[in-house]
């Protein structure tokens, strides 16, 4: 009987002709739609954890209990000196507010010193030990561009000292580094740690520390550690919450073929009234009708994963090699999003998005159907109207 | 201006000149109104202001204009600092970082009005030369910090050598860097004492005019009742 089934309903559509390509091409459309959608935000995803890993979080940052990331006042006090010992497999970045003129404008900053040495992180800091000059900094390719300052630059910085003294000199940009993760660049001066303790005279003060790979966890009163979950939360809420921004498209895209496919199977639930009535009759059950039609409606799905197959798998092949160019506003969203990104197609999503299409498709097509199950088989095979 | 070199014996007593500058621009009271005009870069604002003073620590301001500003009060009891804002009905206690914030975008920081200290408390004076300042003979005073929590560690100021007001003040970074200038001027005679009504601050780093503190009316010693200095007016 299923194979029957299948023959009958596969005849029953192709013989549609236009009403089943309509379908068809409507819900493969959104089909497509929903993988490439899909897979761009995943490659998005990706391609933002791998940055911000590699620019910013290392694996994983233990900051001063008095620090909260998201309340700048907390830097006056937020910093503290941990054990030698207790320092193993840590990069120290301490951080501190400051003033910068450049041109005569005022400018607020982070100045961010750090270990010329480290190699944690991927911030050319090596830059650091092949220069001679007094107060040398690092700036990302967006604070570059907001301030317009290039290698080589002299700007005058402000800052205080831990007493809260004023003092003031000039910086020299030593490099502007390309990179896609905004955390690590807007408004910020990366300078020797060493430099910014001379600075400051919080001398082997750190806010926070980098955690290097083989760090291994102990508890450290004053102290608190986040891993790559905690850390990466932010981005990770961040980009869900663009999934389900853009899924109002392709849900709205998925409804109209839905709708479709259920239009049809009204349509079709009255028109062949008296072929439900001959199927009865030769012996088929109710529920072997129901089972017919929802099969039919069902196939439109099938029939989109195979159109939607034909030119989405290309498409989105080429897509995924060449990726998309990104506005260059998206930058200023100030989460990590690198110039062109790289869609990425799961199995779990080409599966997943499969599955919700012939689901969908068969409870529309179900729908409709189940009134045949009402049907009096006598009056069905008169065609009299029920 | 031109600096004289003369001995150091010659100079008087850097004290006695700061008592005097002290007699003239402090007061067991006063009341007055005042203008703060923010020279920014396109425009000019104007705020408007009447404040209440009781000795060195405590003040009461009340914003009068513009419509923005008018009805938000602020309140200094020694080195303690509130702000009423009348839109929101909020009363903020302003401390710690929230100090060092621009006093409605001026050059002036809530930390610069905060200093409770009497200069001589934190600064040794010494008197370095002399010089002519818009036609008035000055001593330039140099002070050198002589405690570590104090903002600039260096400072310079004209001191007016007959009206012992002072005429400009330069405050330093520790680097050695000029940070902000404040210029003291019309000089009036009020009851008994010199006054300078208008005062230019100005950041030095940043480009512009900076902020011009003038007062429109001011009364020395008058009455003023305890409640002013009290939380209870800022919401009066």
């Amino acid at each position: 009987m299923p194979v029957l089934a299948i023959k009958l309903a596969y005849r029953n559509l192709v013989g549609a002709g236009l009403r089943t390509w309509l379908n068809v091409s409507v819900l493969s459309f959104a089909f497509v739609v929903i993988i490439f959608h899909n897979g761009l935000i995943d490659g998005w995803n990706q391609q933002a954890r791998r940055d911000t890993i590699a620019w910013e979080y290392g694996f994983g940052h233990l900051l001063n209990k008095a620090y909260d990331p998201y309340d700048p006042f907390s830097l006056q006090d937020g910093h503290g000196i941990l054990q030698t010992k207790m320092r193993q497999r840590l990069i120290p970045v301490l951080i501190q507010q400051g003033t910068l003129y450049p041109g005569g404008r005022m400018v607020p900053v982070l100045l961010k010193g750090i270990e010329t040495d480290q190699e944690i992180l991927k911030l050319p800091t090596k830059l650091f030990l092949k220069t001679d000059a007094d107060i040398p900094a690092l700036i990302g390719k967006r604070m570059a561009r907001a301030l317009k300052l290039k290698k080589g630059d002299r700007v005058l910085l402000r800052w205080r000292d831990k007493n809260a003294t004023f003092d003031a000199a000039n910086i020299t940009i030593i490099g502007i580094f390309n990179n896609n993760v905004p955390t690590v660049d807007n408004g910020q001066i990366w300078i020797p740690i060493e430099k910014l303790w001379e600075m400051t005279g919080l001398s082997g003060h750190a806010t926070l520390f980098i955690a290097t790979n083989d760090y291994v966890h102990v508890p450290i009163p004053g102290w608190h550690f986040k891993d790559h979950d905690t850390l990466l939360a932010v981005l990770d809420n961040m980009i869900a919450m663009k999934k389900v921004g853009g899924s109002i498209i392709y849900f709205l895209l998925l409804a109209l073929a839905l709708l479709a496919i259920f239009d049809t199977q009204v349509l079709s639930v009255f028109r062949r009234q008296r072929e439900i009535g001959t199927y009865i009759a030769l012996g088929m059950t109710r529920l072997q009708v129901v089972a017919l039609f929802s099969m039919e409606g069902a196939m439109n799905s099938l029939l989109a994963t195979l159109v939607g197959s034909l030119y989405g798998i290309p498409l989105l092949f080429y897509f995924a090699k060449i990726g998309i160019g990104m506005p260059a506003t998206a930058d200023d969203m100030g989460i990590s999003i690198a110039e062109r990104i790289f869609p990425v197609y799961g199995a779990g999503l080409i599966l997943g998005t499969i599955a919700l299409v012939v689901i969908s498709a068969t409870i529309v097509s179900f729908l409709p159907a189940k009134k045949i199950a009402k049907m009096d088989p006598a009056d069905a095979l008169k065609g009299k109207i029920q | 201006m031109a600096g004289t070199a003369f001995g150091q014996s010659n100079f008087p007593d850097a004290e006695d000149i700061m008592n005097k500058v002290d007699a003239n621009l402090t007061s067991d009271s006063r009341v007055f109104n005042s203008k703060m005009i923010v020279h920014g870069t396109r425009s000019s604002r104007t705020i408007e202001s009447k404040s209440y003073a009781r000795g060195n620590n405590d003040s009461f301001t009340k914003y009068l204009s513009p419509s923005r500003e008018k009805g938000n009060k602020m309140l200094k009891l020694g080195n303690r600092l509130w702000i009423y804002s009348r839109t929101t009905d909020r009363i903020i206690k302003i401390s710690g970082h929230m100090l060092r914030q621009s006093v409605a975008g001026s050059d002036l920081s809530y930390e610069d009005m905060m200093e409770v200290r009497e200069i001589t408390q934190i600064y040794t004076a010494k008197v370095v030369g002399e010089s002519i300042l818009d036609n008035r003979k000055t001593w330039v005073m140099d002070l050198k910090a002589k405690v570590k929590d104090v903002a600039y560690e260096h400072c310079k100021v004209w001191i007016d050598q007959e009206r012992f007001i002072p005429l400009r003040e330069e405050l330093y970074a520790k680097s050695g860097q000029l940070l902000k200038k404040t210029v003291f001027s019309h000089v009036i005679r009020i009851q008994d004492r010199w006054f300078p009504m208008q005062v230019n601050f100005k950041d030095m780093l940043k480009k512009g005019k900076g902020t011009d503190f003038v007062i429109t009316q001011i009364e020395f010693n008058p009455e003023i009742p305890d409640y002013i200095f009290s939380k209870a007016s800022l919401r009066k």
